[in-house]
């Protein structure tokens, strides 16, 4: 998590997009990817160095929602509740989550290994409830299924 | 049927280019580069193959007019950032088949005179991204990308696009500001962007899905496909039923079939005793009639939309204002904020079914609600805003009573 290493990331892309505003979103998710979240040296050093405005890095960080300016947990819980999840019990999959973490939808947990994230469509609607932790999918979801991957996460 | 969309996806290791070349791969794109680029376009129009993204505009059409622009360069991309609740056809082309829309995408490409693709995934489908990066790779290894292809003189790159998470990127307008690295917000048309697209030049857009037909029409042409499922719109559809469903999945079907042989021969019934049914995602209106066919007209004239053909089905356990609401606090959440009738009103629509969730609803916001529907219709910039109040609207029309038993005494 260090900063040279979203650094060289970033540098790569600018490599291969060019300096340009395309390039900032491809920058942005490598420094999300590795970073778990984008700091503010991370802003201005984009700003700098693809001559972007911070107005617009940050507009365009708040309004993707995989991108953060907030430090995320070791393990980013992203639960489905769009319409085909919560036709299939995706509330009660969250009831049974939080209390699993003792943290609410948008919270961080205190050891900082938990976050959890209640996120539109995850295009898994045949395996619904479903949910990603980090970028792997976790699907057909049951009470017990989803306590039985949280104890495992919490080691 | 014969499938054309999934013919591949069983085969193991499907997604490698060994397989699709042994099962005929490319070969369409080295027919389509033998004829003009003007006779592929015309194969494509007498098809009658219309975009399976939602919109259902007329492919050949679109290629068309991106063609007969002249300012260069022009570019193509294929929009892979299905978002649609209910939506999770073009996940498995992606994963499984990823050479047979790239192969389409050239021949696109070719078609209209572009020399770039690009294909915009969405960010949270991880695997299929690096499935199609390595496609890509496979591709130029083999020659049929880079410069001289097949030497035929046509010269194409494709590049990859991540998305991040963010519903309307699926707009195309939006889709082409999101690779411009600005904030996804659609823009109003005219112009289109087969007039001013990706860096304001002409720029073709198309569906995973509707690519998936090109190479079939291409090979076997544009007659034949045109008999396949219903007159009105020709093809094979990939339907995406979920919900309370027994058997949910991806179904290749030809266009036509009915919502209920969709439901009981292939999605095994459903779960419970049936109440409603969304044809086409979140954005359509919901459906209580089983017999409606599932083609563009026809769901249209029942009052709905095919869209993306995302069929949610819905149980009489399910309260239908929770459907509702669900559907509302998606579009306020997705809403790009750009026109204000679609930012306030689907924020007026959430507090007005939160009201009615929980037993304190006005009765006076029943019409209000209506009302929304109509305005952001005709107002809103981008289907989002448009299709926004649908299910509540039809939720109201249709199932009056129990809105009513939610009014606060």
């Amino acid at each position: 998590m260090s900063t040279t290493s979203w650094k060289t990331e970033v540098d790569e892309v600018i490599k291969r997009r060019r300096k340009s505003k395309e390039a900032l979103l491809p920058c942005l998710e490598a420094i999300q990817e590795v970073s778990s979240y984008i700091p503010q040296e991370a802003v201005s050093y984009l700003r700098e160095n693809l001559d972007v405005p911070s107005i617009d890095i940050y507009g365009v960080i708040t309004f993707y929602g995989m991108l953060t300016t907030k430090e995320q947990g070791k393990y980013a819980i992203r639960l489905c509740n769009s319409l085909p999840c919560d036709l299939n019990s995706s509330k009660e999959m969250l009831k049974v989550i939080e209390e699993e973490l003792d943290i609410k939808a948008g919270e961080i947990s205190s050891d900082k290994k938990f976050t959890l994230e209640v996120v539109p469509c995850l295009g898994l609607c045949d395996k619904a409830p479903a949910m990603m932790i980090n970028d792997k999918i976790y699907e057909n979801l049951t009470e017990e299924t989803a306590k039985k991957i949280i104890a495992e996460l919490k080691g | 049927m014969e499938k054309i969309l999934t013919q591949n996806i069983d085969k193991p290791n499907s997604q490698d280019i060994k397989v699709y070349l042994d099962g005929g791969g490319y070969k369409a794109l080295e027919k389509a580069l033998s004829m003009k680029p003007e006779e592929v376009i015309a194969e494509v129009q007498k098809s009658g193959l219309v975009g399976r993204g939602g919109a259902a505009f007329p492919v050949g059409l679109k290629w068309s007019f991106t063609r007969r622009e002249h300012t260069e360069p022009k570019f193509i991309i294929c929009n892979a950032d299905e978002g649609e609740p209910g939506t999770f056809k073009d996940r498995i082309i992606l994963k499984n088949d990823p050479h047979l829309f790239l192969e389409a995408l050239i021949i696109g490409g070719y078609a209209i005179g572009a020399s770039q693709g690009f294909v915009y995934i969405r960010g949270e489908y991880y695997r299929e991204i690096e499935v199609v990066e390595k496609a890509v790779e496979q591709a130029k290894e083999k020659g049929y990308l880079g410069d001289n292809i097949l030497g035929s003189g046509f010269s194409f790159t494709i590049q990859v696009y991540k998305g991040a998470g963010a519903y309307v990127c699926g707009e195309e307008t939006a889709l082409i500001e999101s690779m411009e690295g600005n904030r996804g917000a659609p823009d109003c048309r005219p112009p289109f962007p087969a007039q001013s697209g990706f860096l304001g030049k002409p720029t073709a857009v198309n569906n995973v899905e509707t690519l998936a037909n090109i190479t079939a029409i291409i090979t076997k042409g544009g007659d034949w496909y045109s008999k396949i499922g219903s007159p009105d719109s020709p093809g094979p559809k990939l339907f995406c039923l979920s919900g309370q469903v027994n058997k949910p999945g991806v179904y290749e079907l030809p266009l036509g079939i009915t919502l209920r042989e969709l439901i009981e021969n292939y999605g095994g019934g459903v779960r419970g005793e049936f109440k409603a049914v969304l044809p086409g995602g979140v954005s359509s209106s919901l459906l209580t009639d089983l017999n409606v066919k599932l083609d563009y007209k026809s769901v249209a004239k029942a009052g709905s939309m095919l869209g993306s053909a995302a069929v949610i089905v819905i149980n009489k356990d399910t309260s239908i204002i929770d459907v509702a609401k669900n559907t509302v606090e998606f579009f306020a959440h997705e809403s790009c904020g750009k026109c204000s009738i679609c930012r306030e009103g689907t924020r007026r629509g959430r507090e007005i079914l939160s009201r009615f969730a929980n037993g304190g609803g006005r009765a006076e916001e029943l019409d209000l609600m209506l009302e929304l529907g109509e305005v952001m219709y005709d107002t809103a910039c981008c289907g989002l805003g448009q299709a926004a109040m649908n299910v509540p609207v039809s939720a109201i029309t249709l199932f009056r009573d129990e809105f009513d038993q939610k009014v606060r005494k």
